[in-house]
């Protein structure tokens, strides 16, 4: 094991991205994600890298397509307002099979909001934020070594399944200093990139599009990025589960939030309160199986998110009514604190599930007398 | 009339919260008198910037908005069409005009937008703490250029009030500073000219403001304000840039 | 596990010493966090940081009743001194914080005049350091040692010419 050193999560994203063999960064000044962009205009200046301030998230972002589309690993980082400027050049890297690692260290919105931290950009993430059917690999680290191992294993995905990877952070996770192990990331050679642009030598000319007039050919191209995230459905998932086996109360929640949450079910449990925690580190692909599992055993689901109850919408369909969901949320900055989360179940706890509507699935064999 | 220390009828009271040594309050308090003298604190619409002015708003009685991050002078040619009859002014800083605005500032000027653009050049990012600015001097150190701007890879101090003068939309465009009173009283006579060249309806015009950002550039507020006349206007020399408005 | 705040205004070192001490608590061992607060994008203003030094992994950074709070100006104790519980301390840059009986029949409290300490030595900037060596000294939970080494992580090469004054500024503030 090698020393550990003290650091901020920003920086832990740019040392992955060194330690991935990433040395194209294109970015663009914003809080609170700046100490990033310096620690890689510092870091790829010492190793002969490329970076560029940019002019704009704008150009970032395609400067990105171009580095990728030309073979490099490449990668740019903002915070939401310009992640909402990226939305364009994101949906044409997707359409285009480009891999790439977008990262989004979330502040509050919407607007210029401020520059404390949020989770309300998970929508943008997970759902496509730009035109089209595409998806990003999201990854919600939770802790400054995670925001390292997952920027590094970024590139591999991206590489792997050709496809962008945006890494969902927050601005407490930025800013927090944890120590970080800087471990050599050992990932399975992937082919060499033969449809990169590199000069027609020897070789048919490689077009990289996302135009496709001919009749029906959109249609195909569309099919095989679906079987491709098909397949990452079934590959990727990740997630964490604290105290889960004897749960009778679930806590979901990622990020920021989830270091929270454990907090509050060790208060809980102290408290004679069974419950248990499912941290989704992939938010895209989600880890819908296993709460979908959980939700049969508990009596209900509780998430917890820094927005006004986004990831919540996926939590409900994977549970698909086989136990209430509640939400608890704090906007604009805020932070839920472990114990408004304790304090939240407690009130949860004094309200039976009985006195809860009757819910398809539920009471499997036992008829309600209406 | 003249008004030593109490603010400019068309300004508020409130405190500037800018770093000792700002130039951004007293570009402000020049805006604040041209407006009282010219008469149109009422007929007067600001776009102030994202970027450390971006709360210019309370400083002014004066109607405003917000804009995206140098979306400004298409926030406010949306205004100026719809109220051709009053006087709209947008304030931008260099990363606001000069990086992510280029496009809108570039097109407003070329469409002869009837605004009056104040352009405060600071050579840095002040609000997000010191990253270069596309007018950054060559080898200059901010925290996205530690070993100072290096032209090979991030090309040059950029003009973009001389890019503007060759369009065909701008009338009047002065470069003026901040950094010591007789500047100061140079500064208020374009700006002034400014806004009557609007009031004339004439087309677009803008002054560019060398201002001093004290905090970034690491200096005390009087080395900043020295080191606008010995190094920064070497690259940004002083003066009428263009001028049509007699024609 | 001890959980400390430090708090005081831009420009202290506030940040500094939550570095500093979680430098020093890794040293140890100990699973470590440092959460400084973030202000708006402007400088200025108040500053804080959350420090973690823990025997356990650490769920929740976020502190809600530090076990000792460190405040280097008035404001930061008016605004924090409710949080800190009972048998909690509270180390007071008593140069220029002043705390009522209030505070003091509830908490511990170890006032350290650390500007004029600071002013002493020859250099305003060390009094975070002095505030630190106490610290080290009334809670014992990070070695002074373990804390002069952090300072060549938190200085970058360039600055190490500065070290030595902050050493004895430890020194200084763990021998009162
Ligand atoms: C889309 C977007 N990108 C980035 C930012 C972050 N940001 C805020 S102000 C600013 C630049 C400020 O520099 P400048 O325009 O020179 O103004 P100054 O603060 O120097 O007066 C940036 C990059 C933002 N708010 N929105
Ligand atoms: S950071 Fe610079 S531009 Fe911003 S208020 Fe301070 S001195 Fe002025
Ligand atoms: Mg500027």
């Amino acid at each position: 094991m090698s020393e550990k050193v003290l650091m901020c999560g920003n920086g832990a994203i740019g040392e992955g991205a060194i330690q991935a063999g990433c040395r194209h960064y294109f970015g663009y000044p914003i809080t609170p994600q700046n100490e990033l962009t310096a620690y890689m205009a510092e870091r790829l200046g010492e190793l002969g890298g490329v970076f560029i301030q940019s002019e704009s998230e704008l150009a970032a972002i395609n400067m990105v397509f171009g580095a990728s589309a030309a073979g490099a690993r490449a990668m740019t980082s903002s915070s939401s307002p310009g992640i909402s400027l990226k939305q364009e050049g994101i949906s044409y890297i997707a359409g285009a099979e480009l891999p790439c690692v977008i990262v989004n260290v979330m502040r509050a919105g919407p607007g210029l909001g401020d520059i404390t931290p949020s989770q309300a950009d998970y929508f943008q993430a997970v759902k496509g934020g730009g035109h089209g059917d595409y998806r990003l690999i999201t990854i919600g680290p939770a802790s400054v070594q995670e925001l390292y191992d997952w920027t590094a294993r970024a590139f591999y995905l991206a590489d792997k399944y050709r496809n962008p990877v945006m890494i969902l952070g927050d601005g407490f996770l930025g800013q927090m200093m944890e120590p970080l192990e800087i471990r050599k990331i050992k990932e399975p050679k992937l082919p060499e990139k033969t449809w990169a642009l590199t000069g027609a030598k020897d070789r048919k000319a490689n077009i990289i599009r996302t135009l496709m007039l001919k009749v029906g050919e959109l249609e195909e191209h569309n099919k095989k990025i679906q079987n491709k995230y098909k397949r990452m459905e079934k590959e990727l998932i990740e997630y964490e589960a604290v105290l889960t086996d004897d749960a009778e109360i679930i806590l979901v929640a990622y990020g920021t939030c989830a270091r929270v949450c454990k907090e509050s079910v060790f208060l809980l449990r102290k408290e004679g309160i069974k419950a248990g925690l499912i941290r989704p580190i992939t938010l895209w692909p989600y880890p819908s199986a296993i709460i979908r599992k959980i939700s049969n055993n508990v009596r209900y689901v509780l998430t917890v998110e820094m927005s006004a109850g986004q990831m919540v919408e996926d939590v409900k369909l994977a549970v698909l009514g086989r136990c209430p969901v509640h939400f608890y949320g704090r906007m604009g900055g805020g932070v839920p604190t472990s114990e408004e989360i304790v304090k939240k179940v407690k009130k949860l706890e004094a309200h039976r599930p009985e006195d809860d509507q009757p819910l398809a699935g539920r009471h499997k064999g036992t008829k309600r007398k209406e | 009339m003249k008004r030593i220390f109490g603010r400019p009828r068309s300004m508020t009271n409130k405190p500037f919260h800018y770093c000792p040594g700002c130039g951004h309050g007293i570009v402000h308090r020049l805006i604040g008198e041209v407006i009282d003298e010219l008469g149109i604190q009422d007929k007067t619409i600001g776009v102030p910037p994202v970027g450390c002015a971006v709360v210019m708003y309370h400083y002014f009685n004066v109607d405003m908005t917000e804009a995206a991050h140098g979306r400004t002078p298409a926030v406010a040619t949306g205004i100026k069409r719809v109220h051709p009859d009053k006087v709209v002014f947008t304030y931008q800083g260099d990363g606001d005009l000069a990086a992510i605005g280029t496009g809108e500032i570039i097109h407003a000027a070329n469409r002869g937008e009837r605004l009056t653009t104040i352009f405060v050049n600071n050579t840095v990012y002040g609000m997000t703490g010191g990253q270069m600015a596309p007018t950054t001097l060559i080898s200059q150190k901010t925290t996205t250029t530690p070993l100072g701007r290096d032209a090979r890879l991030i090309g040059y101090p950029i003009k973009i009030s001389e890019m503007l003068a060759v369009t065909d939309g701008t009338i009047y465009i002065e470069r003026v500073a901040v950094n010591k009173p007789a500047n100061i009283i140079k500064a208020k006579k374009a700006i002034k000219k400014a806004f009557q060249v609007q009031l004339e309806d004439r087309g677009f015009s803008m002054v560019e403001v060398l201002s001093q950002c004290p905090v970034n550039l690491a200096m005390t507020p009087q080395k900043a304000a020295e080191w606008i006349d010995n190094t920064l206007t070497k690259t940004y020399p002083l003066g009428v840039i263009k001028d049509k408005s007699g024609d | 596990m001890q959980r400390i705040l430090a708090a005081g205004f831009g420009g202290q070192g506030i940040v500094s010493m939550g570095k500093m001490l979680a430098c020093a608590g890794m040293k140890e061992g100990k699973h470590v966090s440092a959460l400084p607060s973030y202000g708006p994008e402007m400088r200025g203003g108040t500053a804080n940081c959350s420090v973690i030094i823990s025997e356990r992994e650490i769920a929740s950074p976020f502190i809600a009743h530090p076990d000792t709070l460190i405040v280097m100006n008035q404001a930061s104790l008016d605004k924090f001194s409710k949080l800190v519980l009972n048998d909690g301390l509270i180390i007071a840059n008593s140069s220029l914080v002043e705390i009522n009986n209030d505070i003091r029949t509830k908490t511990r409290v170890v006032e350290v005049p650390a500007n004029d300490m600071a002013i002493e030595l020859g250099n305003l900037k060390v009094a975070n350091m002095i505030v630190l060596g106490a610290f080290a000294r009334e809670t014992g939970e990070v070695k002074l040692d373990f804390l002069k080494a952090a300072l060549e992580k938190i200085f970058p090469p360039r600055r190490h010419n500065l070290i030595l004054i902050n050493v004895k500024a430890l020194d200084r503030g763990f021998k009162i």
